[in-house]
């Protein structure tokens, strides 16, 4: 990986000096002048410049003297729009007067109709229009006429404000929202003093990227509604995080107001997520204080009760009902990687098991093979993605499930019409933005249509945690990379499982990826723990953890961050947990809290420090925003259970298991091996029937979105989706009511003819109104029926 | 005596390790008493004092009024209609030199409008264990909701007690002015308010 990126950028540079402001650079070719200027630490005023939009020129603010071979230009020109040349002299407001005077004048401009807002308006203290009109600016008002006024603030979606009167028409939302996003759906309107940004009409401003927006409005025009009157940024004590939303693993700042989260931005990590988040990272934070927040331990009385309990208590109850008992541990995506390897110490050593599993979703045997040998080390990262001559989605809508890999993707569409192709059952907003071919096929017969894909060695294969749900999708991908030479990707939803996976939370591996079937990797481990042996035997998948939990042969299991919801026949799932021993580990109330007998309540990701790796495996470490929080991190408690079995573990901070994880090392002996599994095909349907396919959007009903309504607004509308000719044959049309059940429930929705295969109909999976694990207990590729309602 | 104004090191240039007991000094002469007569003297200052008119009063029984502009404890304001004037902007908190006043903004809504225009102070303390009486927030508010009345009789038992809340800082409720939450005077807008067209509540704004 490293080779090629040094060839490129090897490559790239052809210098060409200019003069600004008397001093000499030199600059690759192409460069902005503002941009040469920033790099001798010359500051020229902008509003529209953004070094990751295309220049428009919109606002004039930045305008410059420039000649080039002795010739001038007769006015003075916008720095952000012109490249630099050879022999160019650049002067700047710093030797200009004619510089100098015409940003005043732009300034001055600028200002006549601006409102004098900044008393309640969002941005003030951190404002580049307050900041440049002081710095370029006069003093004084010239302007004695009535300012033109708007009515305000117009919501141009649930969670975006705009205050026309301010807009500086800078072009940088319009612009985001059409190159990054792809989501066009602002503009600016009319023109002259009446030029604003709009919306269409009957297009809300529905975008998952829509908060970018207001964090690169250079004046308060655009607004966030839950932060809005909120705070000024003197209050805010602000902390660089990760997100925990997902396995993009955007770089964040949390921003807290007296230990109370009050708004997240996007941090600016050129490698992972540029300048950019999606909505759901930057709002979704209020879980962490909602009412059904766990405060205290609790223990199951003998009384059959769950009562309030003291730590000491708890910790004793737990390493009393885990001590010499047969128990597993089940891990969900949500821990950090220190937490992850806690939970897989915790199973080897205090439990003497490898009865562990992080995936609390649809998975299967192939899967937990398939991220032994190929995932667990690998490492295939967003520069892959900028440098290949195709990328194939298998499984995975990276706009729902990865936000910021459509983002890059999208990058590349756009920059040089990247060649993408999605093999998936039915087209999605997402994709037909990537301009991709879309591959469709039935649910259940993926593996063929990928097996007959060809590749290139450039070429990278993004593969979503969905295709384990379709037996052989996994082994035809991974077929197909071998046989090509392209690359390898799995991609998660969740934010912890690949940092799971490296920490061994799964029972065919240790931490590192070191095999459990391998005693050398056993000895390895068992040394750095100083444990005699580790156990030999492979470890239970969660659903035989599960079915174990419901036939006597475990006896307990400790539980961290799953919800059974998630989980193929959850209500099984909740009976079996139900008649067992349960240590919960958890941040809210929960169905699994509800039938634990200890419960002890962790930190919250803003309450904790620690890391995650996003898909990549590239850690992205954060510490704890809010001080002083009461809640300890998992690893904490797990460390606290195991000293009461008197089976330590010896884990008792954050930065003790990252220091030991790192002296862990990679495995360089022999991976665990995969055994290809044949691809089944899709069931067989008639008539009414249709095979189900679904996916989690990226806002839903998930329980990190919880508290959020703002957020929730702007949701895509859950709807039941059927192909043409099925509807024909039914006689529906869009917004009719359908009907999708067997004999375990039904889900009831309106109606979306859309591109999908004929023998299928989709349905999203968590969101309001459709739990299609709860409600139809069905998986991707089972038989339901739809019939009009 | 050697000069004091002038600065001498105790330490010469050339030789960094002089000793402390070899550093000269001067003796200085000291006045022997002074004659009874001279002392009387002294005391004549205090005496003619008890014919003067006096400057003191008996504090609290006796209050004299302050100056005009002193700096005594602060009050919020309200339009001549009751709304407040305060619009949480934070910017007296911003001004404050002893980081002595905590805002919180809020959104006013149609059921809940305590100021003309989109937000009010939701939370408003001043803590004065440590305002200093300067007089900035004053001068940064906007809006003129931030005044200081004459009022300087601030002591208290606890340090809790001298965190003065909203409620403890708000002005009366003068003639014609209707206890907020209630809509802003038909017809008007915020800017209105701050032109000074709103002279007293109209009866539509009484909320039932
Ligand atoms: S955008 Fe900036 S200058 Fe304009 S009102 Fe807001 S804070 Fe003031
Ligand atoms: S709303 Fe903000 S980002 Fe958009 S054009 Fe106006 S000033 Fe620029
Ligand atoms: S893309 Fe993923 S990591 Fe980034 S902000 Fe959104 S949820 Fe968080
Ligand atoms: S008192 Fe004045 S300066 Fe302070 S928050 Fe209220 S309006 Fe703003
Ligand atoms: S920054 Fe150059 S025109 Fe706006």
């Amino acid at each position: 990986m490293t080779t090629t990126q040094e060839n490129t950028t090897a490559q790239a540079v052809e210098l060409i000096t200019v003069v600004i402001d008397g001093f000499e650079v030199s600059v690759p070719k192409g460069t902005l002048v503002i941009r040469a200027a920033e790099k001798l630490g010359i500051q020229i005023p902008r509003f529209c410049d953004h070094p990751l939009l295309d220049p428009v020129g919109a606002c004039r603010q930045c305008l410059v003297d420039i000649e080039i071979n002795g010739r001038a230009f007769p006015k003075p020109q916008a720095s952000c729009t012109i490249p630099v040349e050879p022999n160019m002299i650049v002067k700047t407001q710093l030797t200009s007067p004619v510089a100098e005077k015409a940003q005043r004048g732009v300034m001055e401009l600028l200002l006549v109709n601006h409102p004098l807002d900044c008393p309640v308006c969002d941005k003030g203290g951190e404002c580049p229009l307050q900041n440049q009109a002081m710095s370029t600016g006069n003093g004084e008002t010239r302007f004695e006429g009535v300012k033109r006024t708007f009515e305000k603030p117009v919501a141009i979606s649930s969670q975006v404000l705009l205050d026309r009167e301010r807009c500086v028409l800078c072009a940088r939302c319009t612009r985001f929202s059409d190159q990054i996003a792809g989501d066009p759906f602002i503009t600016l309107s009319e023109r002259g003093a009446l030029q604003q940004v709009g919306i269409y009409e009957n297009q809300p401003f529905e975008s998952y990227f829509s908060g970018n927006t207001v964090q690169i409005c250079p004046v308060g025009a655009l607004t966030g509604a839950a932060y809005r009157f909120r705070a000024r940024p003197f209050d805010l004590v602000s902390t660089p995080s990760a997100c925990e939303h997902c396995a993009s693993g955007c770089d964040m700042r949390t921003d807290v107001r007296r230990g109370k989260t009050l708004r997240r931005l996007a941090g600016d990590d050129a490698a992972v997520n540029e300048e950019w988040n999606c909505d759901k990272g930057r709002w979704a934070f209020k879980y962490v204080t909602e009412v059904d927040r766990l405060t205290t331990p609790m223990v199951r009385g003998a009384d059959g009760v769950l009562a309030p309990a003291s730590w000491p208590e708890a910790i004793a109850a737990a390493a009393a009902g885990l001590k010499g008992k047969r128990a597993a541990v089940l891990v969900g995506g949500r821990a950090t990687a220190e937490d992850a390897y806690g939970y897989s110490k915790f199973a080897r050593i205090a439990l003497g098991t490898n009865d562990i599993d992080f995936r609390a979703r649809v998975s299967s045997d192939e899967e937990r093979d398939f991220l032994g040998a190929k995932v667990v080390g690998s490492a295939t990262t967003y520069r892959d993605i900028d440098i290949a001559d195709h990328v194939v989605l298998i499984g995975f809508e990276p706009e729902e499930e990865s936000p910021i890999v459509f983002l890059r993707i999208n990058k590349q569409v756009r920059k040089r019409a990247l060649k993408v192709s999605a093999v998936a059952t039915k087209l999605s907003i997402g994709v037909e933005k990537l301009k991709a071919e879309f591959i469709k096929v039935a649910p259940g017969s993926e593996g063929a249509a990928v097996s007959a894909l060809s590749l290139t060695g450039k070429s990278v294969i993004l593969v979503g945690e969905r295709a384990a749900e379709t037996t052989g999708l996994l082994s035809a991908a991974s077929a197909l990379a071998e046989k090509t030479g392209a690359k390898l990707a799995w991609i998660p939803r969740r934010a912890g499982e690949r940092g799971a996976l490296e920490a061994g939370a799964i029972g065919t591996l240790l931490p590192g990826g070191r095999p459990v079937a391998d005693a050398a990797a056993r000895v390895d481990i068992a040394a750095v723990w100083g444990v005699p042996t580790i156990p030999a035997n492979v470890g239970r998948t969660t659903s035989e953890i599960i079915e174990s939990l419901g036939n006597g042969s475990l006896d307990a299991v400790v539980v961290g961050g799953v919800d059974p919801q998630d989980m193929p026949n959850s209500a099984a799932a909740l009976a079996a947990l139900s008649n067992s021993f349960v240590v919960s580990l958890e941040i809210a109330h929960s169905a699994v809290t509800n039938v634990a007998d200890v419960v002890l309540p962790v930190a919250a990701v803003t309450e904790k420090s620690g890391s995650f790796l996003n898909w990549e495996g590239r850690a992205r470490a954060f510490d704890a925003a809010v001080a002083d929080s009461l809640n300890r991190s998992d690893l904490r408690i797990l460390s606290a259970i195991a000293d009461e079995m008197s089976e330590s573990i010896m884990l008792g901070t954050v930065t003790q298991a990252a220091r030991e994880i790192s002296s862990l090392g990679k495995w360089d002996g022999a991976r665990a091996n995969f055994a290809a599994v044949s691809a089944a095909g899709a069931n067989k349907v008639s008539g009414n029937e249709a095979l189900l396919t679904s996916w989690r959007r990226l806002l839903d009903l998930g329980t990190l979105q919880k508290g959020e309504a703002n957020l929730a607004g702007t949701a895509r509308k859950s709807v039941a989706v059927i192909s043409p000719k099925r509807a024909e044959a039914m006689g529906v049309k869009d917004g009719d009511i359908l009907r999708v059940s067997n004999s375990h429930g039904s889900i009831s929705l309106p109606a979306l003819v859309e591109d999908i295969h004929d023998d299928a109909v989709w349905v999203p999976r968590n969101s309001f109104g459709t739990q299609v694990l709860i409600s139809l207990n069905a998986v991707h590729g089972d038989v339901v029926s739809v019939v009009k309602a | 005596m050697a000069d004091q104004n002038e600065f001498q090191p105790l330490v010469n240039k050339e030789n960094k390790d002089v000793d402390i007991t070899s550093v000269a000094y001067e003796k200085v002469e000291q006045p022997g008493p002074k004659s009874l007569l001279k002392q009387a003297q002294g005391f004549w200052v205090t005496f003619i004092t008890m014919f003067k008119k006096v400057n003191t009063v008996q504090y609290p029984e006796v209050k004299e009024p302050t100056a005009e502009r002193f700096h005594g404890r602060h009050q919020l304001n309200r339009h001549p209609d009751g709304l407040e004037k305060c619009i949480g902007c934070e910017l007296c908190a911003w001004a404050c030199p002893a980081d002595a006043i905590y805002v919180e903004g809020a959104d006013n809504t149609p059921e809940n409008q305590m100021s003309p225009g989109e937000r009010y102070g939701k939370v408003y303390q001043i803590n004065y264990l440590r305002c200093v009486f300067c007089g900035l927030c004053i001068e940064a508010c906007p809006t003129r909701a931030l005044t200081m009345t004459n009022e300087y009789e601030l002591a208290d038992s606890t340090r809790s007690k001298l965190i003065f809340e909203k409620d403890d800082l708000l002005g009366p409720l003068r003639a014609g002015m209707l206890p907020p939450p209630h809509p802003m005077y038909p017809g008007m807008t915020d800017t209105n308010y701050y032109n000074g067209d709103v002279k007293e509540a109209h009866p539509s704004q009484e909320q039932k």
